[in-house]
């Protein structure tokens, strides 16, 4: 990252941690630029190992973008961050993640409240077939919240910038917002829960340029209040809102015919689209993968 | 691989596309068959509609109405057809039938698509296979000579006592709760040193609370003089076990059919199991849970043998609203009129009642899916 992004992070810093609770004293210096550590993460579905000793650090208040070709195990390893593999029966991690300093695989960590602060958008919008309303207030009543879901619905399809088109028919069905519209919808729903992480699982491959644009002016909107990490097929997206970028690819061992998803590169994104350090990224990143 | 083309000509004829005139008489005889298949059953059911409908009329325009209503009970033979006497004790029996099917159908169809993993799933659906399977007449034995004595015997006798055990067993089962936080929490040395003394006064508590059930229990159970007589109640409880896999496997293909993807969301914005289960899955997937509950409505309401056996009563009644004494369903009312050599003899009209009876009960099923479908579009969480 460049100097001029540097310094008002530094300026923000401070206000920023005010506001949370649980940083009140402040973790120790390496720590500090760093939401998520992963460290030797491997995930297997049964037998298969899909993703083998990833490590990388994730900086806060910044977009990551995970990029790589289909199959190589992206969202796998997103979903490591908020232990939404818990959610496939057969599927195993192992290996460390630290959010916060604080290993989120610990057997005491509940997975329910890892994800009311780490946030997900998936692939295709998938709102509830509820009423706009009722779906950016699902999050805060399921936890608990009766009041002031008025003004959680409010701020959070605002910040999504989705309520100048919905606020005269909140009470319709989600339904019927078109594709981009369900999207956002999708972000409101999460930034509502008051998340301190979004993933996003290529949240803009449905959706056509203009939509695509709209999301790509709402994540940088957003990323004083979050860190953000998304995966994309899209070179030019990573290359336009991302400010690291982590490059993966599937290592295939013909030995014995598997295929398994390794880490390449991370860095920042302006070095890997500009000068990466490994060969296979920038095959890739030029387009001349394969 | 071989070579695939063929030598194609410059122009095609209609000729060469048409179907050969064998082919075409040989789909004509298929497409006709079928359709008779079809009428058949369409025939067979207007063909009932028509003789129930004709011979209802019959009853409808010449019974004694004022014998009808308000009369001792159901006495056919004597030409008297108080219909009080056989709608009530079918409403209870099919009310006490869902009590029992619908938490148990339901829990079942929520646990089996939302917690069960493969293991479990692959022994408990079959099983659930098999109670569907089992001969209603057993089940009528089984209401008959097991559930009567044991279960609604000692309620009837000593609804008081029955419901302190309950009421007990519920408040053994939440101590047993607390006990177990606070002796985790003890051993995890979570807490401070008072933990030692929480897990040892909540497992006091505990040996406490189940002695004074137990106690109650026994009291509640040596009390009563087994009897082998049937009630509404053992009928709609033997109803009730009949209709568990039906709810069960019909709410459970719904909630299957709700896309992963809402699961996936809500778990994402921190719902627990049970609050997806409740909150998305059984909203979205309510037509089909609404149709599982009509569908052992009709079943349960249509249900014969068990009442038949199990029910307290046959050929004629006094009225009853009690689930504890016998009474006669309009399914058992008919039955019992028809079966024995000497069917259907008696007052002139008491052949047409049967067929009356038989419009009541069609008719209550017709409402039943009329007001399902109304409710059903409504409420529908449509995905
Ligand atoms: N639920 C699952 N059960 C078994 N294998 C899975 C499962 N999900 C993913 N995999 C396998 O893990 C590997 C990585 O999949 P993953 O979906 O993470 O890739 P991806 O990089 O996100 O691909 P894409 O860009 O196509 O979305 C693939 O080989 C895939 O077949
Ligand atoms: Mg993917």
């Amino acid at each position: 990252m460049s100097m001029t992004d540097e310094a008002p992070r530094l300026i923000e810093r401070p206000v920023a941690a005010a506001a949370e609770p649980q940083a009140a004293e402040p973790p120790p210096a390496a720590e500090r630029d760093v939401v998520f550590r992963s460290h030797d993460v491997n995930v297997y579905y049964g037998a298969f190992r899909a993703v083998r000793d990833v490590t990388f650090d994730v900086p806060k208040n910044e977009i990551m973008a995970l990029i790589g070709p289909s199959g190589c195990g992206k969202s796998t390893v997103l979903r490591c961050y908020n232990r939404m593999n818990d959610l496939i029966k057969d599927a195993r991690v192992t290996g460390a993640i630290t959010y916060r300093g604080t290993d989120l695989y610990d057997e005491r960590v509940d997975p329910v409240e890892v994800r009311r602060r780490i946030g997900m958008v998936f692939q295709k919008p998938n709102p509830f077939p509820k009423s706009i309303y009722d779906n950016v207030a699902y999050g805060p009543r399921v936890a608990g919240q009766k009041k002031g879901l008025d003004d959680v619905v409010e701020s959070s399809l605002r910040k999504a910038a989705l309520w100048e088109e919905v606020n005269d028919r909140l009470n319709d069905s989600a339904l019927g917002l078109s594709g981009g519209q369900q999207q956002r919808l999708c972000i409101a729903r999460a930034i509502a829960v008051g998340p301190d992480v979004l993933l996003m699982d290529e949240p803009c491959s449905a959706l056509d340029p203009i939509a695509t644009a709209r999301i790509e002016d709402l994540m940088q909107e957003i990323k004083q209040d979050y860190t953000i990490m998304i995966v994309t097929h899209n070179m030019q997206q990573a290359a336009r809102v991302s400010d690291t970028t982590a490059f993966f690819t599937a290592d295939v061992r013909s030995e014995n015919d598997t295929r398994t998803g390794i880490l390449v590169e991370v860095d920042t994104t302006q070095k890997m689209f500009s000068n990466p350090a490994d060969e296979r990224t920038e095959n890739y990143v030029t387009g001349r993968f394969g | 691989m071989t070579d695939m083309s063929v030598a194609y000509p410059e122009r095609l004829t209609v000729d060469q596309l048409q179907i050969a005139p064998s082919r075409r008489h040989r789909e004509a005889i298929i497409r006709y068959t079928l359709l008779v298949t079809a009428l058949v059953s369409v025939l067979v059911s207007a063909l009932i509609v028509w003789i129930l409908l004709r011979e209802a009329w019959t009853f409808i325009t010449e019974v004694v109405w004022a014998d009808t209503w308000g009369q001792q009970g159901w006495f056919p033979r004597r030409g008297l057809y108080d219909i009080p006497t056989i709608i009530v004790p079918s409403l209870i029996v099919t009310g006490i039938a869902m009590v029992v099917a619908g938490p148990l159908g339901l829990g079942a169809a929520v646990y089996l698509s939302e917690y069960a993993n493969r293991r479990v799933r692959s022994w408990l659906k079959p099983a659930l296979e098999i109670l569907a399977g089992i001969p209603s007449v057993v089940l009528g034995f089984f209401a008959l000579t097991w559930i009567a004595p044991n279960l609604v015997g000692p309620i009837g006798r000593n609804t008081f006592g029955v419901i302190g055990a309950v009421i007990l067993l519920g408040y053994a089962a939440v101590s047993a709760g607390i006990a177990k936080a606070k002796i985790k929490q003890y051993r995890e040395g979570v807490a401070d040193p008072s933990a030692r003394v929480g897990a040892v006064a909540s497992l006091a508590m505990l040996v406490a609370v189940f002695a004074v059930a137990g106690a109650w229990i026994l009291g509640v159970w040596l009390d009563f003089a087994p009897n082998n007589a049937g009630s509404l109640a053992a009928a709609g409880i033997g109803v009730g076990i009949l209709t568990i896999p039906l709810v069960a496997s019909i709410s459970e293909d719904a909630m299957a059919a709700v896309p992963d993807s809402l699961r996936e969301a809500s778990a994402g914005l921190g719902a627990r199991k049970m609050a997806t289960a409740t909150t998305v899955v059984l909203p979205a997937a309510i037509s089909g849970i609404v149709a599982a509950f009509i569908v052992a409505i009709s079943r349960a309401i249509g249900e014969t043998m068990v009442v038949f056996m199990a029910g307290g009563a046959a050929d004629a009644a006094r009225f009853t609203d009690s689930p504890f004494e016998g009474g006669l369903t309009m399914t058992a009312a008919i039955a019992s009129l028809a079966s024995g050599t000497d069917s259907v003899v008696g007052e002139g009209l008491t052949f047409q009642s049967l067929y009356f009876v038989g419009l009541l009960l069609f008719l209550f099923t017709l409402t039943l899916n009329i007001i399902a479908a109304r409710f059903v579009s409504k409420v529908r969480e449509a995905y």
